[in-house]
């Protein structure tokens, strides 16, 4: 599988991610402590997308590997968006 | 003659591996033992849950108490809906010709995790255990029906948590064979063979392992979150807690509909395998195929709330469910014109697998055309949880898999045993089974329509005669399985040996010798660039 | 001939078991999926309850948790990267660092779970039936659940971690074959992604 070799990720990349990852944690935190109504949920939400992005792409290597997985993955997202969405049809309309 | 003996003597059933006999076929990760592990498992739940049906059939034979009390009802199809469901359909053709077949399809010595593949049938052993534990032991059999609706499937003194957690199990099974199929494909073609060179029954296996993958957890979270509402009262589907038992059959629907996908997609596609064959012509329209099963894989996963019309949903939600299960009937019928096509013009072979094959297309039209009956809200009221459901469904359920996996068994049984059956005792079982299975299941239509509500033990006096003839095509049904069953076992143990190709087909399973080697191939074959998904050198 | 050996369990595609790995992080992720609709579901239907619940649950000890987490993730994504250097040594150390910081995390659940507990709440209690609305209890219900299904992947991720460091020891684990090390890591990171929604779900949003 010699063609499947990619670069080694260097010890430095991940201290860079851990940072940012830590970083967005700490503001996850700092936003929800304001008073932003319905907004906060939406806040909290993006910053963990954001930190799910950062885990999945470096951590998790899908940026180094072969584009198929990422695909998958975010195919995988997408279905499970959807079926929140009729879910939702649902509760949203009930009366 | 000399040379199919030398074949058999040669092949996956006779090697001898680290130990012999019994031990020797369950402990063996070759894929072919494993498929025939699933075979004689499944037929023997079969058989179970048919004995079941057939006493449910008896007991409506006459209005009023016939054999079994309103109780014992309830629990007899709880029972048959579980063995069923769980057992017999949802791993039917996947683990079975799946198994078998997939890697002898795309060129491989076997799939790519060949002990897990072991391990899912010993969930699959284990699960089935585990629920006729239930069934058998404990403060009584499970009489939610098989789909264990919140807030009775917490509420109900019957033994429920082995059967949940045997349901549980088996889910892991299926996933585990999904997860197995994937990576196979992926990984193990044969140098050359590309995604558009699969034969179509390994692109249904592909969809149908999404499905199992994507599908499965989300009931089993689900069951377990019942589990652990009898046992510690967490009040997420109790509404005397503040749950809603409706999201119960929400997410229970969000694997249950795209189970039925799990079953009808490896159906199609074996039906699809051995309609060219018969034909003895290419298959019609092999890229529309193709992109069908990916819908029917993708939409059947969106579409589970037509069956939850009645139970309170929002309006809204019903209209897009609606909308939604309507799409489903799309790719299905291009796939059924996909089959006629292929026929048409062609010089056609009238054997066993074909005549099985074309009453699958028979049934199964009815079977969705029903659904069409169903998917429409207005109607739907009208027949909801009447026996126009449940004739739905085994036309869909039963006509689709079953006939699909007769056909299935008659066609690769030469592959599989290196022997060929009595092809007129074959026939005779086929007319038998379709004879009674149209009688058991047309009147039941009728009977939905005119009002006569499904799980009752009793009925009201004008619907005897319908439910008579029902009875009737039950037992004609029994005994076709039988005979089809005899011949075949006959067969097996004794029948005259085959060449490796006696029906001429065209996929790779055919290049092989019958039953094939351990190996599978001598030598990892190349496709081709010539060589098209249907004609191999 | 390579390929006439590969018959059985030799042959070695360290891409098949990745995606193998991929597959079955996919019905974890729609596993936990299913309880994040059920958390919504429920949230949509309770909001003034789930507000309040939210507030009895200790931020400190979750960031604290999620700080544990993110770190551990970063030790065996690291070790990945040790191993194909070939430093066996400094792969053991990551290893043994992310268990350990998995053990404080399960650590500190067990306390945070104890204090709930003694003060009462805990499902099917007497106290909570009494004294909190229906929407409190199933954000209690749900908290327990899912954070307990959290703590059991948790263990079956220390487990993997265990089978890894006893591999690279037998030299099993080595530069040129790592899938297992890195399996580990993928559903480590796994564990990882729930938490990272758990926590603001049920620690942040008031």
């Amino acid at each position: 599988m010699s063609d499947e070799k990619q670069h080694i990720v260097p010890y430095s990349t991940f201290v860079v991610v851990l940072v940012a990852l830590l970083a967005l944690t700490f503001a996850s935190i700092g936003i929800t402590s304001i008073e932003l109504g319905g907004l906060t949920v939406a806040a909290a939400l993006i910053f963990a997308i954001a930190k799910t992005y950062l885990v999945l792409a470096y951590f998790m290597h899908i940026k180094y590997d072969k584009p198929y997985i990422g695909i998958m993955v975010g195919l995988i997202f997408l279905l499970f968006l959807a079926v929140v969405i009729i879910t939702f049809l649902d509760y949203f309309y009930r009366v | 003659m000399q040379e199919s003996q030398s074949a058999i003597q040669a092949s996956y059933l006779r090697t001898p591996g680290r130990f012999k006999g019994f031990l020797g076929w369950v402990t063996s990760t070759d894929h072919k033992r494993i498929g025939l592990l699933y075979l004689y498992s499944i037929a023997t739940m079969f058989f179970v849950g048919m004995l079941l049906g057939l006493a449910m059939k008896l007991e409506l034979v006459a209005p009023g108490k016939t054999l079994m009390e309103a109780r014992d009802y309830n629990a007899t199809f709880t029972v048959h809906g579980v063995i069923m469901i769980f057992m017999v359909v949802i791993p039917g053709l996947p683990a079975v010709f799946g198994n078998f077949l997939l890697p002898l399809m795309i060129g491989a010595r076997d799939v790519a995790f060949p002990r897990i593949n072991l391990l899912s049938w010993y969930f699959y052993v284990a699960g089935v255990v585990l629920i006729l534990i239930a069934l058998l032991f404990g403060p009584g059999t499970p009489d939610t029906g098989w789909t264990f609706y919140a807030p009775y499937s917490f509420k109900t003194g019957t033994n429920m948590l082995p059967a949940i957690f045997g349901a549980f199990i088996l889910g892991f099974s299926s996933i585990l064979t999904g997860l197995n199929f994937i990576v196979t494909i992926h990984r193990m073609r044969a140098p050359g063979m590309g995604w558009m060179k699969l034969p179509m029954f390994a692109w249904t296996l592909y969809g149908t392992a999404w499905i199992q993958l994507l599908a499965t957890p989300v009931v089993g979270i689900t069951l377990v979150l019942v589990a652990l509402e009898r046992l510690f009262g967490i009040g997420v589907f109790d509404p005397a807690l503040g749950g809603d038992p409706i999201l119960y059959q929400h997410l229970f629907w969000i694997y249950s509909h795209p189970a039925v996908y799990i079953m009808i997609l490896p159906a199609m596609g074996a039906v699809s395998e051995i309609i060219p064959t018969f034909a003895q012509k290419q298959l019609f329209g092999y890229k529309a195929l193709i992109l069908s099963t990916m819908a029917i894989a993708f939409v059947g996963y969106l579409v589970w709330g037509h069956h939850m019309f009645t139970a309170g949903m929002s309006g809204t939600a019903q209209y897009a469910f609606s909308l939604l299960t309507f799409l489903v009937a799309i790719p299905s019928a291009i796939k059924v014109f996909n089959w006629i096509s292929t026929m048409y013009k062609g010089s056609i072979n009238m054997q066993t697998p074909f005549y099985w094959a074309a009453s699958f297309i028979f049934v199964f039209m009815i079977g969705g055309f029903s659904g069409l009956v169903l998917g429409s809200l207005a109607t739907n009221i009208h027949v909801h949880d009447t026996g126009f459901v449940v004739a739905h469904f085994h036309y869909i359920v039963f006509g689709g898999v079953g006939y699909s996996f007769m056909a299935a068994i008659h066609y690769w049984f030469p592959k599989i045993y290196g022997r060929m059956y009595d092809s007129h005792w074959a026939n005779i079982g086929w007319i038998l089974f379709f004879v009674g299975f149209v009688s058991l299941y047309t009147p039941m239509f009728w009977l939905g329509m005119k009002g006569m509500p499904r799980r009752y033990y009793d009925y009201l006096p004008e619907f005897h005669g319908a439910n008579i003839l029902s009875t009737f095509g039950s037992w004609i049904l029994a005994m076709g399985f039988i005979v089809i069953v005899f011949n075949l076992i006959r067969a097996a143990r004794s029948g005259p040996p085959v060449g490796p190709n006696p029906w001429n087909g065209k996929t790779m399973e055919w290049m092989v010798p019958s039953p094939p080697p351990v190996e599978n191939f001598e030598e990892i074959p190349v496709v081709g660039e010539n060589d098209g998904p249907y004609n191999y050198e | 001939m390579e390929k006439t050996h590969q018959a059985h369990h030799e042959h070695y595609d360290p891409e098949a078991s990745k995606i193998g790995m991929w597959l079955f992080i996919f019905t974890e992720l729609l596993l936990f999926g299913a309880m994040f609709i059920i958390y919504s579901v429920y949230r949509y239907l309770n909001p003034e309850a789930f507000h309040l619940a939210g507030e009895e649950l200790n931020t400190l000890i979750g960031a604290i948790n999620t700080v544990i987490l993110l770190v551990s993730s970063m030790t065996i994504a690291m070790s990945t990267s040790a191993i194909r250097k070939g430093n066996i040594w400094l792969t053991q150390q990551l290893l043994a660092i992310t268990l350990v910081l998995a053990l404080v995390f399960l650590v500190n659940k067990y306390f945070e779970w104890g204090s709930k507990f003694s003060h009462g709440i805990f499902p099917g209690s007497e106290y909570m039936l009494a004294n909190y609305s229906q929407g409190e209890i199933l954000f209690f219900g749900l908290y327990f659940v899912m954070t307990g299904l959290h703590a059991v992947h948790i263990l079956v991720g220390m487990g993997l971690i265990i089978w890894t460091m006893i591999e690279v020891r037998q030299k099993k684990i080595h530069q040129e074959k790592y899938d297992l090390l890195e399996n580990s890591g993928l559903y480590w990171h796994l564990v990882d992604i729930i938490w990272i929604f758990l926590f603001p779900l049920f620690y942040l949003i008031h």
